[in-house]
């Protein structure tokens, strides 16, 4: 045990807690007034969903004994066995704080989804969808890539979730866009943000907590830590300038949701390479991040599906190039226990990296797919017609953001 | 008598509102108003995406003035608010049948 990793880690669990409801600002500024609230809630609503889920058995699916190097068996449920000692994933940190560091990954993932079924969704489907798809999508990803699955094994390199989270969570909102259809009105008349200072603020809170995510994924107050917190802030900002600059060139006019867009798209693309790669490469990742995230947004209006909030454009394509970045920037000589990539000699850990993303891309959509229809046969994914007219936070919730 | 309606550009209505009280008009009415003629709207983008808003933000100023005044009051509200760019605004001249005076109940020209 040692005191300092403990400190830090506690520390970067409460950072990762708090980015849960920063993204649901971040979302809640992007749609029309009267959802304000119901995007809010569906972020912070998953902090009581997973939290329970995962001390009942999600915390055993996801890094419990390994079954068939497929997700973790159940012995560990109701956290049997898991303590105030050091569990088997760090000699230094009470098993605990390890477990309630995960917990905030498992929450903030189907957090993200909410952005593709915004404004549309009824609230008991949302529920239901959110513990579904941890059980059987994100439980089981996680255990792959972290919990002694089959990913790992291999080799893979993700070093904050760039795969378990981010292309995990695109690839549901995908299949969430397709199966509930499109907002109504959605390409045929605007559907503008109401309030983009929220929409930074929560960008903000993000990219803060995005410290905790990304450093404390080393699970130590280390060199490593450090490394995964300088790249998590130069790559960031510079995806910030690089969708900035694109907008500006493409559109002729430098916008505030560019800006924090890009922001966003680089702390998704440095996540599995934080801890990795050196500064320049962490820089050259969030430049292209910020251009291709910002071309793949625009793709999605010709695409014609409405993932409203750009869940597929900014987490999916940033999570896939930030893992693939990995497997070409990787380098022994920053990190040694991780490895080196193409450009260091070796073409096998691209390989690698590439098997990661389409064994995720097809597990996650193919499940999520199947879950959304259930819910769909079961309670009906959509509100009615007359209540996605007159918004979810008075139909759902019996409430408004904001009086006149 | 007649009602003058002169819907402006906002940042233009200090200049004007100063000219109109330096030839002696005494009383007006303004409102936010917004509106489009054959400036159409403005572009706005969000994350790529651009959309037309057909209304823009004007003012829009009321005043009653004897009718010989009409010309003179026209002439101060074209040369104030004029910036020689689309979207300067217009001016609309009506007749007014009658002034009353709320506290005193005076009528008519002596009301303005």
């Amino acid at each position: 045990m040692n005191t300092g990793d403990t400190a830090f880690m506690m520390l970067a669990t409460v950072l990762v807690m708090f980015m849960t409801p920063g993204l649901g600002l971040f979302y809640g500024g992007l749609v029309r007034a009267k959802n304000v609230l119901s995007t809010i809630l569906q972020s912070f609503c998953c902090l009581g969903l997973v939290s329970l889920v995962w001390v009942f058995y999600g915390y055993s699916m996801a890094f419990g004994p390994d079954v068939a190097g497929f997700v973790g068996n159940l012995d560990w449920v109701f956290l049997k066995g898991v303590g105030i000692a050091p569990g088997p994933y760090s000699d230094t940190i009470p098993d605990l704080v390890f477990c309630a560091f995960q917990l905030m990954f498992a929450i903030i993932t189907p957090a993200l989804i909410t952005g593709a079924y915004a404004e549309r969704i009824k609230f008991t489907s949302y529920m239901l969808f959110t513990v579904l798809w941890v059980t059987f999508v994100y439980f089981p990803i996680c255990h792959w890539v972290w919990g002694g699955g089959w990913l790992g094994s291999l080799g893979a390199l993700d070093f904050a979730g760039g795969t378990v989270i981010h292309i995990n969570s695109a690839c549901a909102a995908l299949a969430a866009a397709l199966v509930i259809g499109k907002r109504r009105g959605y390409g045929r008349e605007p559907i503008h943000p109401h309030n983009l200072p929220m929409t930074v603020l929560g960008g903000a809170i993000l990219w803060v907590g995005w410290f905790g995510f990304n450093a404390g994924s080393a699970l130590a107050a280390d060199g490593i830590a450090a490394l995964a917190l300088f790249n998590t802030q130069v790559a960031t900002g510079a995806a910030l300038l690089a969708w900035m600059v694109a907008e500006w060139m493409k559109q002729g006019k430098p916008t505030t949701l560019g800006a924090v867009s890009g922001a966003v798209a680089g702390l998704v693309a440095i996540t599995p390479a934080a801890g990795f790669v050196g500064p320049v490469p962490a820089i050259i990742i969030g430049l292209v991040a910020g251009v291709v995230c910002y071309l793949a947004v625009l793709l999605k209006g010709k695409l014609g599906y409405d993932d409203a909030l750009d869940v597929v454009g900014i987490h999916g394509v940033g999570g896939v190039w930030g893992a693939l970045a990995t497997g070409l920037f990787a380098s022994t000589a920053w990190n040694s226990g991780g490895a080196d990539g193409l450009f260091y000699g070796n073409f096998h850990q691209f390989v690698i990296q590439a098997i990661g993303v389409g064994a995720s891309i097809g597990y996650s959509f193919v499940v999520s797919f199947v879950i959304l229809k259930v819910v769909d046969i079961l309670l009906g994914l959509r509100v009615s017609e007359e209540e996605e007219v007159q918004g979810l936070d008075i139909t759902q919730h019996s409430e408004i953001g904001y009086t006149n | 008598m007649k009602k003058i309606e002169a819907v402006i550009k906002p940042f233009k209505l200090d200049d004007v509102k100063e000219a109109l009280s330096d030839i002696g008009v005494t009383g007006m009415t303004v409102s936010e108003v917004k509106g489009h003629g054959r400036q159409k709207g403005h572009k706005e983008i969000y994350r790529g995406a651009e959309y037309v808003v057909d209304f823009i933000p004007k003012v829009k100023l009321e005043i009653i003035v004897a009718a010989e005044m009409v010309e003179q009051v026209v002439d101060t509200i074209c040369k104030a608010a004029n910036t020689g760019k689309i979207g300067d605004g217009k001016i609309f001249v009506l007749p007014v049948d009658d002034v009353i005076r709320v506290r005193t109940g005076e009528r008519g020209k002596e009301a303005i």
